[in-house]
């Protein structure tokens, strides 16, 4: 039998049946479609935490006051329990380092910003002119901080969208006077909408100095210093260098914690590819059990065309050549339901995307190919025990059927 | 003299059922001759169509040998007999076996598709037999939407579009009326007087007489195995059981 008549002919039998190739096809094609979806799911979500992270800034070293928890037990630690503060000095003198671009000290408190009678409560950060580079923010309005001497900052601020919103409404921001705590500052700047992100929103933050932040909250230490590294090949150097100066700084002992954003980074991408790979298993299970639906169906349809295969033996086909006809069909049914599958699943992911922008819901090549791989393998696989049974049917029994 | 067409000597076919054993065929010797007419009569039960279905290759005897056209076919592959079957050989059943699902004329062309021959001879063989076979205006019909008569016309098309030199044909007309089986009759004569060996079973007397050779079965012998030019049958080929 030629191919082409090969293939038309298992068309015919799969069409000849339509609920039965329906059912079959579906069965497949949710398999395929759940591969499809879930693993867009799972590398979405990777893909969200590390665009969330780059945009943060990049380069970054990022210097935590205290050991981590993590870093196991140190001797020193159990000594001086309360560790030294982290300070605008400190961040300074990194300055000095040769791997370091710039460097951004930061200091967190919340507090309440009031204007005109509207009171909010705030997320305050108090930090430095390197601070709108380092974390790649933009302005909608004015200009940021001045640069100039750490210690001696003005009593000038930058808003957030939203806090510029709600504050003002439609009137004008800049220049205007407000309360922030028992200080009262002047607005310089407003930030653009960067919508909701990891870590600080910084739609409902107010910048204002560093040194006015310590004030304003009685404390000396800083809630980070960001340090920008040269470049992508000096992050090493730059961590290496910022932990020999606070050393140094701190006395011989190093009581901060210094990560580097890549570290973060290949953590995270670890750990969501695993979900990734683990949720696309679950989900291939699905094919596994459409699978073994093919079988079933097939073999079910191999004795209802009892008939009919031996009266094509008795037209002189050979056993190879009903068997291959049986193949051809499940070859073909679980090939349109791997393609409605993807199809399917690809809509899906469309759709989350659609509903949620800035989820980058797209499946992976690898997951694409892995699930319709498995869905022709598994129908091929599951249909030669029934197309061996075809084949090995006697001609004459198969005929008496009736 | 030439070889017989097909020669069966000392057949045997043994069905078990349960503990007994049923003897379909027992030491069964005919020999046949290319172009012959021969009408397979006799009860029901008498192994009528388990000779036809050796005959047909589609079983095999537990003894004795079957050589068709002076080849013992008894020994051949699986895969060799499949070409016996799809070159020398064609079937028409009692009950049609057209495939539902295919129209006429793709129901015709299935011993070509099965042998593998090429679309375009295909077409022309398949457009000549539905002109033999008055069948032109419905080669785009699905067996459900023919009658009787035309079904067993389409599968007598199928069985004879490899032009095979032996058909064999299981109570052609017993699903037709009178006038329609006397009709499929005079097609499957036809085809005989064209050179093609006829080996048709039947219950009817009457359509038996009119073939040249009857081979009366009773009990998996032939009882009676007469020739219309003979005044009375040969004697038996087997021992009657006693
Ligand atoms: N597959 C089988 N298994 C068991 N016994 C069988 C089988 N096929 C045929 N037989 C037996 O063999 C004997 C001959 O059967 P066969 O079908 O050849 O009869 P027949 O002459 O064609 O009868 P009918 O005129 O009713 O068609 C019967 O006794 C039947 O029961
Ligand atoms: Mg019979």
């Amino acid at each position: 039998m030629r191919a082409p008549d090969l293939i038309r002919f298992a068309r015919d039998a799969a069409t000849g049946n339509p609920l039965r190739t329906g059912l079959l096809v579906l069965a497949m094609a949710i398999g395929v479609a759940a591969v499809v979806v879930l693993t867009a799911l799972g590398d979405g979500a990777r893909r969200y935490v590390l665009n969330q992270f780059s945009a943060i800034g990049s380069n970054l070293v990022i210097v935590l006051p205290g050991r981590s928890q993590t870093g196991g037990f140190n001797p020193g630690n159990a000594i001086t329990n309360t560790p030294r503060d982290l300070t605008v000095d400190d961040a300074q003198a990194l300055q000095r380092a040769s791997a370091v671009h710039r460097v951004a000290p930061l200091a967190i408190g919340t507090s309440e910003i009031s204007v005109g009678g509207k009171l909010r409560e705030v997320m305050v950060a108090g930090t430095t002119a390197e601070f709108i580079d380092v974390r790649r923010l933009q302005l909608a309005q004015g200009r940021f901080l001045p640069a100039g001497d750490w210690r001696r900052g003005a009593s000038e601020a930058v808003i957030g969208a939203k806090i510029r919103d709600e504050m003002f409404g439609r009137a004008e921001a800049l220049g205007q006077l407000v309360r922030v705590g028992d200080r009262r500052v002047r607005i310089v700047g407003v930030l653009a909408t960067t919508g909701q992100g990891l870590g600080m929103n910084t739609d409902e933050l107010v910048i204002v100095p560093v040194s006015l932040a310590q004030a304003m909250f009685n404390s000396n230490t800083l809630f980070r210093i960001l340090v920008e590294a040269n470049g992508r090949e000096a992050i090493e150097p730059a961590k290496a260098q910022v932990t020999d100066i606070l050393r140094l700084r701190h006395e011989g002992e190093l009581d901060v914690t210094i990560i580097t954003q890549d570290a973060v980074l290949a953590t995270f991408d670890r750990l969501l590819g695993a979900l990734t790979l683990g949720v696309a298993g679950i989900a291939a299970i699905s094919l596994a059990v459409a699978g073994i639906l093919v079988m079933n169906v097939m073999l079910v349809s191999v004795a209802q065309r009892t008939a009919e295969i031996g009266l094509l033996k008795a037209l002189g086909a050979t056993a190879a050549t009903i068997r291959n006809a049986f193949l051809a069909e499940s070859a073909m049914l679980s090939l349109a339901g791997a393609v409605l599958g993807f199809v399917l699943g690809q809509a899906g992911a469309a759709i989350i995307r659609q509903l949620y922008p800035v989820f980058p819901a797209f499946p992976p090549d690898w997951a694409v190919l892995a699930a319709l791989g498995t869905a022709l393998g598994t129908g091929v696989l599951f249909g030669v025990l029934p197309a061996r049974r075809a084949a090995r049917l006697e001609p004459v029994r198969a005929l008496a059927k009736r | 003299m030439a070889a017989p067409l097909i020669e069966l000597a000392g057949i045997e076919r043994v069905f078990q059922l349960g503990d007994s054993e049923v003897h379909a065929l027992h030491r069964l010797d005919v020999r046949i001759d290319a172009g012959e007419y021969v009408a397979v009569m006799g009860p029901s039960g008498s192994g009528k169509s388990t000779l036809l279905n050796l005959l047909g290759l589609l079983d095999r005897p537990n003894a004795g040998t079957y050589r068709l056209e002076g080849r013992d076919v008894t020994t051949l592959s699986a895969v060799e007999q499949a070409r016996v079957r799809s070159e020398r050989i064609g079937f028409v059943f009692q009950s049609f076996h057209l495939v539902p699902r295919l129209t006429a004329a793709e129901n015709i062309a299935l011993p070509m598709i099965l042998a593998g021959l090429p679309p375009t001879r295909r077409a022309e063989r398949v457009a000549r037999a539905l002109r033999d076979y008055g069948l032109e205006n419905r080669a785009d019909h699905r067996p459900d939407q023919l009658s009787g008569g035309q079904r067993q016309r389409v599968a007598i098309a199928r069985a004879t579009i490899m032009q095979p030199a032996l058909l064999l044909a299981d109570e052609p007309t017993g699903n037709l009326d009178r006038a329609t089986g006397d009709e499929v009759v005079r097609l499957l004569e036809a085809l005989n007087d064209q050179g093609m060996t006829l080996i048709v079973v039947t219950h009817d007397g009457g359509l038996g007489a009119r073939a040249r050779r009857q081979l009366l079965m009773e009990d998996g012998c032939p009882r009676h195995d007469r020739r219309r030019d003979e005044t009375d049958g040969s004697p038996a080929t087997c021992a009657l059981p006693t």
